[in-house]
């Protein structure tokens, strides 16, 4: 019994062994990940584009235009003459903010009923329109008695990442959906090579059991899995600084936990399944909601009632919630036993369902 | 572990190592196999012959247990399928018709997993595979990923991986279909020396010469069982008078011929006409004489012993769909 599973893991492992570019895969999907979305889709934007029309041309309002340009959210490029040239860059592209300081700056500036100055956002861009309406809401340094009513009624402080860098916000959740990806990917398309080469009509006319069979494939999958795990977080703790506040026992075991859900659910794919091809399109279809609705992208409460629904038959949702947890707030593996709880159910869910459908039959 | 050395159940007294009943297998409207009786005696190889789609891949998975029947029984070695399938894997082995090993291990790594899946200890296994690699001529293989191989090696390893666990019935999907006929001779000759052993061995093939090598034979068609028994009476029983024609203007004795409604059927066998005719004619050979005299065609006709492919033609209903008068 022990021996058939061995002999299929062996089997699985010497095969994964030969396919280069699986095991190209294996690696190379996380580094790629991780850089990409470490360095490249950075959520602190830098040097945004800007020009500026100023019809008062007063000391002031120059001042008010370097304090913003000081905060380096913002890059100056040559200013606009008017308000119709400044749209005109800004429809081309070549500027994606425009601060507009009106001709009755001074009077605006003694008043307090209307804003001093407006900023123009390109809202086509997503993460440009957040920043510069955080942007117009940054209290500007104060320089003695120029902006005598506008200080802010509130100071904000961002508890475990103080810096509100991106990196740590994104690469917890980064080992779930890198996870997600491969592990759902690679199990389906495990077993329906088999099927599609003929080599599973062949297997299911010997005497191994079907949990054997599929325990003997998945087994070297979770081994890479927690591999990808600890490649993920160490490149991001030594490249971008991020964290490890709680246990790192916990987050293997979280992390374990969440690779055997996603196993499964390649498993039940692999049961629907009759091509590769099919399985990598099945694989995708539950992968591109996972991204979106675990709260990787989106902050969840944020979401509708539907939405937050369908997130939560995701496990990449409870492990997002886990792994955040501690990682980032050190919160020990009890305090998520709700999260966990429901990977746990998610895990029996689709183990019973692979195990209902595949049977050692080809009707 | 060969079928003496095993405690044969009670069930399977009746000496055959496969006993079907009207055994069919509908796909969607289709009967891909439709109320097959087959008695497949001990020791002995049983063929299947039958073109492409006539139900021979889907009667040997029904037989090991990979299909369910959509209605009949089926006994194997004494034991109900597919509800025993299980428990009698390690007594079956079964040859894929596509090749259905591992291309991306060696030979050796192949049969070793097979071995473990079988569940045989490593002693035993390298007694084994030491011994296919002697029966099957694979030890200069032996590290060759599969995927290299030619045609008639990787035949050579699947027989080597399903015998390796010595089964009593191995089942053959058409294994020589991608194999030189060197090949096949000597895959023949392992054929023979398993059955010496007292294996029971099921093979499908739509090769006459191999069908003839048979001690037992069933004609498929369309899913049915058309004609069934020993090759030499099949031929000696067939429902036809043969008559070969030798004839310059083989189109022309051919169109003569077919008017002939007492003819059955007419083959060209290069410059030669297989022709068959109603038995119940008196003097068969004089009437096709008559007959190409009568059209002016300058031939010879003699009375000779059937084919197997004159009895397939036959027992397929004249060659409806083949080389028909349908056809004209």
């Amino acid at each position: 019994m022990l021996l058939r599973l061995l002999a299929i893991t062996t089997k699985e492992v010497r095969q994964l062994a030969r396919d280069r570019l699986t095991f190209g895969m294996i690696i190379g999907i996380p580094l790629m990940q991780i850089l990409l979305f470490g360095y490249a889709i950075n959520f602190d934007v830098r040097d945004l584009r800007a020009a500026v029309v100023d019809d008062a041309k007063t000391s002031h309002s120059r001042a008010l235009v370097a304090d913003m340009a000081a905060t380096g959210v913002i890059k100056l490029e040559p200013a606009s003459p008017n308000l119709p040239d400044l749209r005109r860059r800004m429809e081309r592209g070549e500027v994606s903010v425009g601060i507009v300081i009106p001709a009755d700056f001074e009077r605006r500036r003694q008043g307090t009923d209307r804003a001093v100055a407006q900023i123009l956002v390109d809202g086509s861009e997503p993460m440009v329109d957040a920043v510069a309406r955080a942007l117009a809401s940054v209290p500007l340094p104060n320089r003695a008695g120029m902006y005598p009513s506008r200080t802010p009624v509130f100071e904000v402080r961002t508890d475990y990442n103080p810096e509100r860098r991106t990196a740590v916000q994104v690469v917890p959740a980064l080992i779930g959906v890198i996870l997600n990806m491969t592990m759902v990917i690679f199990t389906a398309a495990a077993i329906v090579r088999e099927r599609e080469r003929g080599n599973l009509e062949l297997l299911i006319a010997t005497p191994v059991r079907s949990w054997e069979l599929m325990a003997g494939k998945l087994l070297p999958y979770v081994l890479i899995g927690l591999v990808q795990t600890t490649l993920i977080l160490t490149v991001g703790a030594r490249i971008f600084d991020v964290p490890v506040n709680g246990s790192l026992l916990d987050v293997y075991l979280a992390a374990a936990l969440f690779i055997a859900a996603t196993l499964t659910l390649g498993l039940v794919i692999s049961t629907f399944a009759r091509t590769q091809f099919q399985a990598f399109q099945m694989s995708f279809l539950t992968l591109l909601p996972s991204i979106l609705l675990s709260g990787f992208v989106f902050p969840f409460d944020g979401m509708p009632p539907l939405a937050q629904w369908i997130a939560q038959l995701l496990p990449l949702t409870h492990f997002v919630e886990m792994i955040r947890g501690i990682l980032l707030r050190g919160a020990p593996l009890s305090a998520m036993h709700v999260p966990a709880l429901k990977l746990v159910v998610f895990l029996g869910v689709t183990l019973a369902i692979a195990t209902l459908r595949f049977r050692k039959r080809l009707d | 572990m060969n079928a003496s050395a095993r405690r044969a159940p009670a069930a399977s007294e009746n000496g055959y190592a496969i006993s079907a009943r009207g055994l069919t297998r509908v796909f969607g409207a289709v009967r891909a196999v439709d109320g097959i009786d087959l008695d497949i005696p001990r020791a002995r190889i049983y063929g299947f012959l039958g073109p492409n789609g006539s139900g021979k891949s889907t009667t040997i998975r029904m037989l090991c247990g990979l299909l369910s029947p959509s209605a009949g029984t089926v006994d194997v070695l004494g034991h109900h399928m597919p509800r025993d399938a299980e428990q009698m894997r390690s007594r079956l082995g079964y040859m894929t018709q596509k090749f259905s090993l591992w291309d991306d291990l060696s030979v050796h790594e192949n049969l070793e997993f097979m071995g473990q899946v079988f569940g045989m200890r490593a002693a035993q296994r390298r007694a084994r595979i030491a011994a296919v690699a002697d029966e099957f001529d694979l030890a200069a293989l032996f590290k060759q990923r599969a995927g290299t191989l030619s045609g008639g090696q990787r035949q050579r390893l699947a027989l080597a991986a399903a015998t390796l666990h010595e089964p009593e019935l191995l089942l053959l999907d058409e294994p020589t279909s991608a194999v030189d006929p060197q090949s096949r001779r000597d895959f023949w000759e392992s054929l023979f020396a398993l059955v010496t052993r007292g294996v029971t061995i099921l093979v499908s093939t739509h090769y006459m010469d191999e069908a003839e090598r048979c001690h037992e034979l069933a004609i498929l068609a369309n899913g049915k069982v058309v004609a069934q028994g020993e090759p030499q009476r099949l031929m000696s029983d067939i429902p036809a008078a043969v008559i070969e024609v030798e004839a310059a203007d083989t189109p022309a004795a051919r169109l003569a011929l077919l008017a002939d409604p007492g003819v059955l059927s007419v083959a060209q066998l290069g410059t030669r006409l297989h022709v068959l005719l109603d038995p119940t004619l008196p003097s068969p050979q004089e009437r096709v004489t008559q007959r190409l005299l009568a059209a002016a065609v300058p031939a010879q006709a003699l009375l000779v012993r059937a084919s197997l492919e004159d009895v397939f033609v036959a027992a397929t209903g004249f060659g409806r769909g083949n080389d028909s008068r349908a056809g004209h």
